[in-house]
This record gives C-alpha cells, structure tokens and sequence, in this order.
C-alpha cells in the first residue's frame, strides 16, 4: 500500500475523467430526449414515448440506429480531413467541462475529492479557447466535405464566430473583474454572498446571446440551417461520424449552460439541496431555455447576425466594462 | 491587373430538385457571389404527370377527379373551377342555391387550409418550426369537415357538374361551427408568434419586393399581387357562385415585399372565415344539384320503379354527358391566385382539351426578379411567399 499511494491520485484522476466523460455523453443522449419530448409539447406533438417508459430508452435506440448507418465518404471530399474534423468539433467540447465545478470537495474513503477535473488558474481562458479549437471542426467538415452546402454552412460558421467570440469573452470580464480571478472554482466561491447575475445583469444579457450563437443554436443556427443548407456542415457526413457533430452540440449546450451557471449564477451554491443537485437544476434550466428559443424564434439571417454581433453586442459588452471598472473604482 | 490581384469567381449551386424547402421538386440554379444571388433560373417540369392530356381520355365527370390532384393542397377550389367551366359549356345558370352557398363555404374552408400550409410552410423555412404544427392542427379540422362531406381527406372530387355529389351530412354545422369559434384565437396566436417579432420582420420586410406594374408585366395573381397593392380579386371582379351575396374585404399590401404578402394571407383567412360563417348562417334548404337526367343520374329510389331512370343511368355511368361543340375559359380565385380552366368540347363525351392556368406556374416567373441581389437565406423566403404547389407548376 505504501508503495502505491503516489498512485492514487493518479488513479483518482483516471477515474473522474471516466466518470465524467460518461457522464457527459449520457446527458447528451437525455438532452437530446428532452428536448424532443420538450418540443413536442410546444408543438402539440406527443415526442418519443415507445422505446421503454415515456421514450426512456430513445437515446439508446438513437444510438443503434446511428451506428448501423451506412458509412459514406463522399468522392470529392479530402478524406484526412474529412476524417479527422467530427473529432476535431467533439474532443474539445468533452475537454472543456474539465474546468467546470460542480460541487465542493468532498470525501470518499479519507481521500479529499473534487468535484471538478483540474481547477486552472485560467480556467475561463481555457474554454472558450476550446471552444474556438471546436469551431476548427465544423469549418474543416465543411471543407472537405467537397459539396457547396457544406462549404456555405462552414463559411457561415466561421463568420458567426468572429462576430460572437469577442463579445462572448468580453461580456464574461465584468464577473472576471469583481470575482478577481480566472478560475471557474473560485469563481463560484466569490458568488458565496451575491450572485453575479444581480451585480452583471447585462454581461449576462450578453453572455446568453452570444452564448446560443456560440453553440449554433437556433434562432442562431445558421451553419445549419436546414432549409437553407440542407444540413449545412454536416450534410454530407453519415453513421458515427454525424453522430459526433450531433455530440458535440449538444455537449457544447451542458458546457456552455454550466459556464453561464458558473459565472453568473453562484455555480453549485444553493439552499437545501446537495450542491451538485443545484448544479444540475441550474444546468437542466438553461438547457430549458435553449429549447424554448428553439421552438419559439425564427432564423435569423446571416448579414443580420454579423451586424447585431459587431454593432450591438460588442459596444454594449465594452461598456458593461468600462461602467464595472468605474463603479469599482468608485467604491475603491 | 497583376498576378496577385485576388480573383474572385461566382459559384453555381444547385438548388433541388430535393432539396428540403423548394416546395416539392422545384429546381433552382443559383449563381452565388458569397451569398448573393447573382441570377436564379428557375427549372420545371420533375412532377410532370400529364393530367391535362390525360382529362382527354375520361367522361368530363370523371376528369373532375384529376384537378384535385393538380393542386393538391386546394383541390375543392380546382373542382369548382373545372365545374363551373364545364356548366358554361353545358349553359347551366340554374344551380340549386343551396349547392351555390355550400360550394363558397367549402371553398373559402379551402382557401383557409391551403392558407395554413404556406403560413406553415412559410415560417419552417424562416426558422419558426413551432408555427408550422399550429398551423397543421388547425388544417387537420379543416380536413375533418372535407371528409365528413366527401369521405376523402384531400383528394375529394366533392362538386359535381350542376351542383354536389351528395348533401352534408348531419353534424356538419357544429363541426363548422366549431371551426368558426375555435379559429380566430389560433390566427392571434400565430401572429403573437410571428407579426411583430423583431427577427421575422427582419427577415420579410423589404424582401423579394414586386412592385404593381411589375407584377401585372409578369401575369402575376392572388396574394402576391394584392400585397403589391393592386386590387383584384376575382370573387369581387366578376363574382362566381353566388359571391357577389357575400360581405367581405379584400386586404391590399403596400410595398409588396414577403412581409405584405404575409399579412395580406393571415388577412384573407380572416375574411374566408366571415364568408363561411355568412354561407352557413344563410344555408338555403333545397337539393343540392340540378334536376337534369341527361347530366345527373337520377336518384337511387327511382331505379326501381322507372325505366326511364335506369336508361338515364345507364347513359350516364356508360357515357357521360355530351357538351355541345365549343370552347369556353372560366376563372376563379384560387387561394393561389386566378385559376383558370380552358375546356374545349368537340360534342363527344370527354373534353377535346382542358388546358389549366395555374397560378403557381405564371406566379413563379416573378421568383426570378425577386431574387435578383438577394441572399441565399432569402430565396427560400422567396419561394414560400410565392406559395408554389409544384404539382399544379408542371401538371
């Protein structure tokens, strides 16, 4: 036992990554029933209910169908490239959770465990640098995939996140100021007396919006945008390969809704309940609101988009700055 | 210019024939500068079926069943307006009141239906998903009530030559009356969704503009040239079937962009409802089709006793009727536009040609000019305010 125990943390990690991961793709597939069964009744639809209880084992009937899909790789396309790019769009969703709290430490069998993957002194930087990596999937699927479709849906998609990453990061800064650091863990713990959403209600404003452009949801969704695009990036990937793009999505949406949570909504701090239950009450609401906009919103065209990105979101985002600074300064 | 210059080329995509928002199997060639439509061309022609050859191989009851499936998503109005041509021909003016009052209620329920799928159909190619299924549940009552009458959903080849194949079933007033009741509050509720919504205004104002005299240049009809502001609408101008007993308004647009367009259809089935809510409130007693043995067969109980009526429908069933020699075309408005049905009689039983004016077909030569600098999101707004049925496009 002596020998091992430098072993243990090791062995901890390993572990959490698995358990994270697995996590994480099991909230995809329920995600994904959610949001059907969700819609559906937006839309006086019924949604999924035959496979098991209430459509319960829709994911997993999901999952087979997905899998035994035909595999086709299109002629014109630039197969290592074309290969490589769902990955390119899934691992960095899945990699950008790591930073992300969802609880306080805890204790199992006398070792201290964390409830996060790696607290980073730069964990806010991480991921949306990450998310700026997954971008690189979608733009390279679009690519090589050699058909104009996809090649519009890749060009839209690269458009939407140079006018959205800048006022994404900067609309995060406000909380960054008044929490004093980068790291999502201390993050939460700055929010102990008051959740930043009450001190930083238009850098929240602005987080959400450019967040839904940032994972390509509608009324954002214009990459690909079906009856535009066909399916735009990804219109020409089948089987597993188009199961990871459909991944990545929705794993982008848990990542993003737990920033939101993290920076803005006092992470996994709550009465009563165990953290990581608020944590994921937090998490499941947002998810809620991204399928409400769904249903609700129409498409919002492309030039439309660039120009709400440039001329609104961005100076508002420095101003929510500048006021924060000045008020801060203010109060000494 | 030097070497380095950057050279930029324009792109030809290939919109359709399946592709999800061309309507069915329209096909577009769009040369693309980024996203800006340099020039659409649109290509015909992939449902083509040969109805209109094919009408001159049946009995002109038995052709009244092909209109249904050249406008399938209006095939009552497609069956009056083959029928009321037909009459002409066969210089019927005595249609029983009742069919002439029940034929403007089941067309304007139509006018409504078709109406649902393009406001539908129209907001799933804007991105409003939700609005689309609304509009479907509202069209599946609709469908309800034309089954009840014919017991078909769509294709009902209910009007029949000298009034309607048979009268309304009971329990049809309180299904309509229903309707009636129930409708109004879905259309505010599509209108809180879509109206005043900021990203839907962005997305129709100003887009795919056709000015008035550019749409009669182009023979454009219906919605789109009343969102142009010109009035014209066939039920007012040279009313048919009892119309000109009806209260109703035409809604004019402005500018003729997608926007006016839209609001002009919500408008019209406002309208269509006080039409059908008028025709059931007035709905005379009576027969519902003429008393002439030579063009209706003769009522079933009669068989039995009268050898004149079983002659009669055995003339009828083996035969048909036959029109004296002549040519004749009568227009209505569809909820397309003005539809139009040139039927020819050489005097035998079936027609020598029934040549059809689709409204889709002459409304979609204006795409072209709609989309002219517009984006590539815009063209399938475009198409969809257009509200083409590809099977009435190529026939």
């Amino acid at each position: 036992m002596e020998l091992l125990s430098p072993l243990v943390p090791i062995l901890i990690i390993v572990i959490k990554s698995g358990v994270a991961i697995f996590a994480l793709v099991t909230a995809f597939a329920y995600a994904v029933w959610i949001e059907r069964r969700v819609m559906a009744r937006m839309q006086s639809r019924i949604g999924p209910n035959r496979a098991g209880p209430f459509g319960l084992l829709q994911p997993l009937a999901d999952a087979v169908k997905v899998l035994l899909k035909e595999e086709i790789i299109p002629q014109d396309a630039k197969v290592p490239i074309y290969l490589l790019a769902p990955a390119v769009s899934l691992v960095p969703a899945l990699l950008s959770f790591a930073v992300v709290p969802i609880g306080p430490e805890i204790e199992i069998l006398g070792q201290k465990i964390t409830l996060y993957l790696a607290d980073l002194n730069v964990g806010v930087l991480y991921v949306f640098a990450l998310a700026s990596v997954g971008v690189y999937g979608i733009v390279l699927a679009g690519w090589s995939s050699g058909s104009k479709y996809s090649f519009l849906g890749a060009l839209r998609s690269s458009a939407q996140m140079l006018s959205y990453e800048l006022p994404l990061g900067l609309s995060v800064v406000g909380a960054l100021m008044l929490a004093g650091t980068l790291s999502l863990v201390q993050l939460v713990e700055a929010q102990k007396n008051a959740w930043f959403i009450l001190l930083q209600p238009l850098g929240f404003l602005i987080f959400i919006v450019s967040a839904v452009a940032e994972v390509n949801r509608a009324p954002f969704d214009l990459p690909e945008a079906e009856t535009e695009l066909v399916a735009g990036y990804h219109t020409e990937y089948t089987s597993i390969k188009w199961a990871f793009f459909y991944m990545a999505e929705y794993i982008n949406m848990i990542v993003v809704s737990s920033i939101a949570v993290t920076l803005f909504f006092g992470g996994w701090q709550g009465p009563f309940f165990p953290p990581a239950v608020w944590y994921f009450l937090k998490v499941a609401a947002f998810i809620f609101l991204f399928i409400w906009l769904r249903a609700t919103l129409p498409r919002l065209r492309y030039d439309r988009l660039m120009q709400f990105g440039w001329k609104i979101l961005l100076p508002l985002s420095l101003v929510n700055i500048i006021a924060t600074a000045a008020i801060m300064v203010w109060q000494g | 210019m030097s070497q380095n210059a950057a050279r930029t080329e324009t792109m030809v995509l290939n919109m359709g024939p399946h592709h999800p928002s061309t309507h069915g199997v329209l096909r577009l060639i769009l040369e693309l500068d980024g996203e800006v439509v340099v020039k659409a061309t649109p290509d015909i022609g992939y449902l083509h079926t040969g109805i209109e050859k094919t009408a001159e191989s049946l009995n002109y009851t038995g052709a009244i069943s092909l209109w249904d499936r050249v406008d399938y998503l209006a095939p009552l109005s497609n069956n009056l307006g083959f029928v009321l041509a037909v009459e002409k021909l066969l210089d019927i003016a005595n249609i029983p009141p009742r069919a002439q009052c029940l034929r403007v209620l089941l067309v304007e329920l139509q006018r409504i239906a078709s109406h649902l799928v393009w406001l539908g159909t129209q907001a799933i190619d804007i991105g409003a998903v939700s609005v689309f299924l609304y509009c479907f549940r509202e069209r599946e009552q609709i469908i309800d009530i034309f089954e009840m009458v014919s017991g078909a959903r769509m294709m009902t080849s209910y009007i029949r030559v000298g009034g309607l194949a048979q009268d309304i079933p009971e329990g049809f007033e309180k299904k309509v009356r229903d309707f009636i009741r129930t409708f109004p509050k879905r259309i505010d509720e599509y209108e809180t969704l879509l109206t005043q919504n900021q990203i839907w205004r962005d997305r129709t104002v100003g887009i795919g503009k056709l000015s008035a005299e550019e749409a009669i240049d182009l023979g454009v009809t219906g919605p789109i040239l009343r969102g142009s502001g010109l009035n014209w609408d066939i039920r007012k101008s040279h009313p048919y079937s009892s119309y000109e007993q009806f209260e109703f308004e035409v809604p004019l647009g402005q500018n003729g962009d997608v926007y006016d367009r839209y609001l002009c259809r919500i408008r019209e089935m406002r309208e269509s409802l006080k039409i059908v809510e008028q025709a059931l409130n007035r709905l005379p007693k009576g027969p519902v089709i003429i008393d002439d043995r030579k063009i209706v067969p003769p009522p079933r109980e009669e068989l039995a006793t009268s050898m004149e009526a079983v002659i009669h429908h055995f003339k009828i069933y083996t035969e048909g009727f036959k029109p004296p020699v002549g040519e004749v075309y009568v227009s209505i408005e569809g909820p397309r536009g003005e539809l139009g049905f040139f039927v020819v009689s050489d005097g035998s039983a079936q027609p020598y040609r029934v040549r059809v004016r689709p409204p889709s077909f002459i409304n979609l030569q204006a795409l072209p000019r709609m989309l002219q600098g517009r984006l590539l999101a815009d063209v399938v707004a475009c198409i969809a305010s257009i509200d083409i049925v590809l099977g009435e496009v190529d026939r």
